[in-house]
């Protein structure tokens, strides 16, 4: 193909900043041409969903559908390298659906220095673009820290509460992560020349070292950090309660949605093909993090009285469920733990927009705020339903999917993990249900005149919801894609 | 009678600093004549006195050239420092019109004094003797020992030029001593002499006499780079000195500093390699952590810059730690990125002040990022730059140097330097949060940019982002230039 595709995702959006830039002062012109790109890019996502089988499999990485190479920086062997695989393909669908959602919600609610918003928003999503895509550790390394820098300003700028202190502790609780994963991409670099006597950063030429065991539990210790932080694994998840309820709504959907998804994808994609030995020694303490995150983030939650903080916590449990999935290492959970990334992208993209909604009618996310909206706010309230419902794990929807996948995949290799977690699956019920009692069917606490949802808001859920019904009932084409990629990271044959 | 016969000598090494002592006499002449209201025409002449000089240095590239027997050298390292110093000048002279009309101290002297300091650190980015290094080092020194105290009305910048001058002299002691050590030792100054004398008798740390020598030698240099322990007259002269001296300070000076320390040490004391590799280790960790913890509580802007000037000499002793041909090269990189970055932030700070030196505390950029977009985008630039955030040349800077720690094996030089690096980010992002997320309470009407300081910001901006997104252009630069030594 000659059409660079891949980079076309990933600069479109920072030309999109350019083309704002006339239309810096002029909020009415500036919200359409963010949004035009941000369609632009979904329309190229869903495009390559449509051809994906066409594209012949490149033997050159292996399995790759798409590829893009071209010297960077020789000096180094640092090379820009763009590759699309099913996993990634899945990552940037999503991508271009939550910058859509995180665009269209915020539609009329950023109303101070929107053209600055709008830019932050693109260039986000070029990061987050990039980091889905890139091969070569260092083009990957700079688009991991490039996504943090618009997050840095949007929830100091545009956020409330305590927003100040929770974007300072978002940026240095994960600068400081990946800044040691840097330092073992260094040394993996500098042992690949040091056994060849070239240098290079690409993902496939680092396959090849021979490393020894001990200096592969650093490096992936260093590589775990960076992307256990994003995840976030119990313990180092405390700055993501304070970001997601601090942040703007648009900045909640992408932190839940996508955010933390970098962390997951990039362990998937670097982190267990390159150090296997080491990955596998650590299995039970990722196991144990991960149950620990599931039971303690749901009892967390439960305590809530914030809705956003109670979604935020929500999200560390579910996560932990993606964690386990990537642990057990095999094709079925393995699946299930990319398959749950993505619907749990939508799932609480969703009810963080929601929350949003809510909070622009009321001014106010205090549970004990509401009740009775089922008959107030109608639409709002079926819409919640249904989205609380697919995070409790009813069949049918597509959070149960994941699970499912993954907890089949479990329990063939550690039962014992997979019972645990299984038992964890009760949790999301009860503060599910807590949440949709108190605020859809509990009596009216105090007298509330909010007016129900506006046709842009319906229009947003609902293809959120159509998306949340069609992942539950027919994922097999999603799985589809997911197969060749994932019978080779496992080692299995396609 | 006997005629004294002058050794032919080749003047083409020395061309450039002739060519800006001849232009810094002529400026001092024409000054007596130029009505205290027109010395901006000064700085346009030795602007582009600066720009000629630095086309000249720029031809010689990849020419080797001894003169003098062997006391200067006109090579691809020489030639790469050349250019940072002549960037730092230059840039310095482009905001220094500005700032010096508003303190009420636009005396003519200044320019010519920046370039009798270009004069002198070229020099010991040349030298190849102990003594024209040392040279050098003085005309550097005593030209900025009067750039520092020039606001003379200003009490705090009259501390500053004392300071630097009593703290300056004693270090020049240590240094000189060091020098007659290390003469004693080899009997010459010539460092290719010192070397071969040391490599054919043996020296390495057993003889205490060399060594002693070496030492002294690295404590002057440590002086002059603003090393912990020897750091202390480095906040307050900062912060004293007139802004764009301080911006011209930070990165010219500490640049030749390198320059010179590089030389000495890996051509006159490879031979005692271990020793200062395992010395530059410690003072290495305890720059970069005195320099980042301490800049954590401050308020002042320029005193943020001063301890983070000094956490930055830290990550550059780092390369010098690990002292192979990655590191070096590092370093080179490096001191041509942190010249952009740095000198741009101060530029804003310039911007952001009002007479006085008054308003340059972190809280006074309070809303600065919608009363002036632009100035507050460059800002924020060069700070993610200095914090080492890709994709600008502080990242690409830090990521050089790091890997020649690695390389070395000093895994956790490394691992300490980006944890300091870490630290670094919040009093970076301390003047964002400011800039951008606090209201703000002055209207910054006094904020005038005037066409010099534009076309420093532009030059900075374009700097820091060519280096981090295309770094290969320079860095083959810099690594010809480290192949000699």
């Amino acid at each position: 193909m000659s059409i660079p595709i891949l980079s076309i995702l990933v600069f479109l959006p920072l030309a999109g900043c350019l083309l704002l830039l006339p239309a810096w002062n002029c909020r009415r012109l500036a919200r359409p041409i963010a949004l035009v790109v941000a369609l632009t890019e979904l329309t190229l996502a869903l495009w390559l969903y449509a051809s994906w089988k066409g594209l012949a499999v490149n033997p050159f990485p292996q399995g790759f559908l798409l590829l893009e190479d071209a010297p960077w920086i020789p000096a180094f062997g640092i090379r820009y390298t763009l590759a699309l695989d099913g996993i990634s393909l899945l990552m940037i669908m999503l991508t271009a659906i939550v910058f859509c959602v995180g665009l269209a919600v915020s539609w009329d609610s950023i109303k101070e220095r929107t053209s600055l918003f709008l830019s932050m928003m693109l260039v986000m999503e070029a990061g987050i673009m990039g980091v889905f895509l890139a091969l070569d550790l260092a083009l990957f390394y700079l688009f991991w820290e490039m996504m943090l820098i618009p997050m840095f300003f949007l929830i100091g700028i545009w956020g409330h509460g305590r927003r100040l202190y929770s974007t300072l502790k978002f940026f240095l609780f994960t600068m400081s992560g990946s800044l040691l994963m840097l330092l073992a991409i260094i040394a993996l670099h500098l042992l690949y020349a040091q056994q060849t006597g070239v240098s290079s950063f690409q993902l496939q030429e680092l396959l090849k070292v021979q490393l020894p065991l001990e200096t592969q539990l650093w490096l992936y210790a260093a590589f775990f950090l960076a992307f256990a932080i994003k995840f976030p694994l119990f313990p180092l998840h405390t700055w993501l309660p304070d970001a997601h309820t601090d942040a703007p709504t648009a900045g909640s959907v992408i932190l839940a949605g996508l955010l933390l998804k970098t962390g997951s994808y990039a362990l998937i994609r670097f982190g267990y093909p390159l150090f296997p030995q080491a990955a596998q020694m650590m299995t039970p303490l990722f196991y144990s993090l991960a149950l620990i995150g599931i039971f303690y983030a749901s009892l967390v939650a439960f305590a809530q009285q914030d809705m956003k903080r109670l979604i935020a916590y929500s999200s560390i449990g579910h996560m932990g469920y993606v964690a386990i999935g990537i642990a057990a290492w095999q094709p079925v959970a393995l699946s299930g733990a990319i398959i749950q990334m993505a619907n749990h992208g939508v799932t609480t993209a969703a009810l963080f927009c929601m929350v949003g909604m809510l909070d622009e009618r009321a001014h106010t996310r205090e549970i004990a705020a509401f009740g009775g909206l089922w008959g107030k706010l109608p639409l709002w309230s079926f819409f919640f339903l249904l989205f609380a419902v697919t995070a409790m794990g009813v069949p049918g929807l597509n959070n149960f999917v994941g699970e499912f996948l993954i907890l089949a995949g479990t329990i063939k290799s550690s039962p014992l993990v997979a019972v645990l977690a299984f038992c964890g699956i009760v949790f999301p019920l009860i503060y599910m249900v807590r949440l949709v009692q108190e605020v859809v069917f509990q009596k009216e606490r105090q007298p509330l005149s909010l007016n129900d949802l506006n046709p842009r808001e319906i229009g947003i859920l609902a293809i959120l919801a159509l998306l949340d019904i069609w992942m539950g009932i027919h994922p097999a084409p999603l799985l589809e894609m997911l197969h060749v990629p994932v019978q080779l990271l496992t080692g299995g044959t396609p | 009678m006997d005629m004294i016969t002058i050794p032919a000598v080749n003047l083409t090494p020395i061309l450039p600093e002739i060519i800006l002592s001849v232009l810094a006499m002529a400026l001092l002449l024409i000054n007596v004549f130029v009505q205290s209201s027109k010395k901006t025409y000064l700085s346009y002449i030795s602007f582009i006195g600066v720009v000629g000089t630095a086309v000249l240095v720029g031809s010689g590239w990849g020419t080797h050239i001894e003169s003098f027997s062997g006391a200067v050298v006109q090579d691809n390292f020489a030639t790469f420092f050349k250019m940072i110093f002549l960037l730092a000048a230059g840039l310095a002279i482009l905001i220094a019109d500005q700032y010096m009309e508003r303190e009420d101290c636009n005396h003519g002297e200044l320019y010519p004094l920046i370039l009798f300091t270009v004069v002198g650190m070229m020099l010991m980015a040349a030298g190849t003797d102990l003594m024209t290094i040392f040279l050098g080092l003085e005309v550097m020194s005593v030209s900025l020992y009067v750039l520092a105290g020039f606001n003379r009305a200003n009490t705090k910048s009259n501390e500053a030029g004392l300071k630097y001058f009593l703290l300056g002299a004693f270090s020049t002691g240590f240094l000189l001593y060091g020098m007659a050590l290390t003469y004693g030792a080899t009997g010459s100054t010539r460092i290719s002499v010192i070397a071969t004398q040391a490599g054919q008798m043996g020296m390495s740390s057993g003889n205490i006499l060399f060594l002693a020598g070496m030492l002294l030698i690295l404590t002057g240099f440590c002086f002059k780079i603003a090393v912990v322990p020897f750091h202390m007259w480095t906040p307050d002269v900062y912060e004293g000195a007139p802004t764009p001296m301080t911006a011209f300070m930070s990165a010219g000076p500490k640049a030749a500093g390198f320059a010179a320390a590089l030389r000495l040490l890996l051509i006159a004391f490879p031979t005692l390699q271990a020793d200062w590799s395992q010395l530059l280790w410690v003072l290495a960790v305890l720059t970069m952590t005195v320099g980042n913890i301490t800049a954590l509580r401050q308020d002042n802007i320029k005193r943020i810059l001063a301890y983070s000037s000094i956490a930055h000499a830290g990550y550059a002793l780092v390369g010098m730690a690990a002292g192979n041909s990655t590191g070096t090269a590092g370093i080179l990189f490096y001191m041509l990125s942190y010249t952009f970055m740095n000198i741009g932030a101060f530029a804003v700070i310039i911007l952001v002040g009002k007479k006085g030196e008054s308003n340059g505390n972190v809280q006074d950029f309070a809303g600065l990022g919608f009363k002036h977009p632009m100035l507050a985008v460059a800002m924020t630039i060069f700070l993610f730059s200095l914090s080492g955030m890709p994709p600008t040349a502080g990242f690409i800077g830090k990521f050089y140097l790091f890997s020649g720690a690695i390389q070395k094996g000093y895994i956790w030089l490394a691992v300490i330097g980006v944890l300091n690096s870490a630290a670094s980010v919040y009093y970076y992002l301390r003047v964002m949060v400011y800039m951008y997320m606090k209201d703000p309470t002055e209207d910054f009407a006094w904020t005038k940019v005037s066409a010099p300081i534009a076309l420093c910001l532009v030059l900075s901006v374009a700097g820091t982002m060519v280096l981090g997104i295309v770094p290969s252009i320079i860095l083959q630069y810099a690594q010809e230039a480290i192949k000699l030594i």
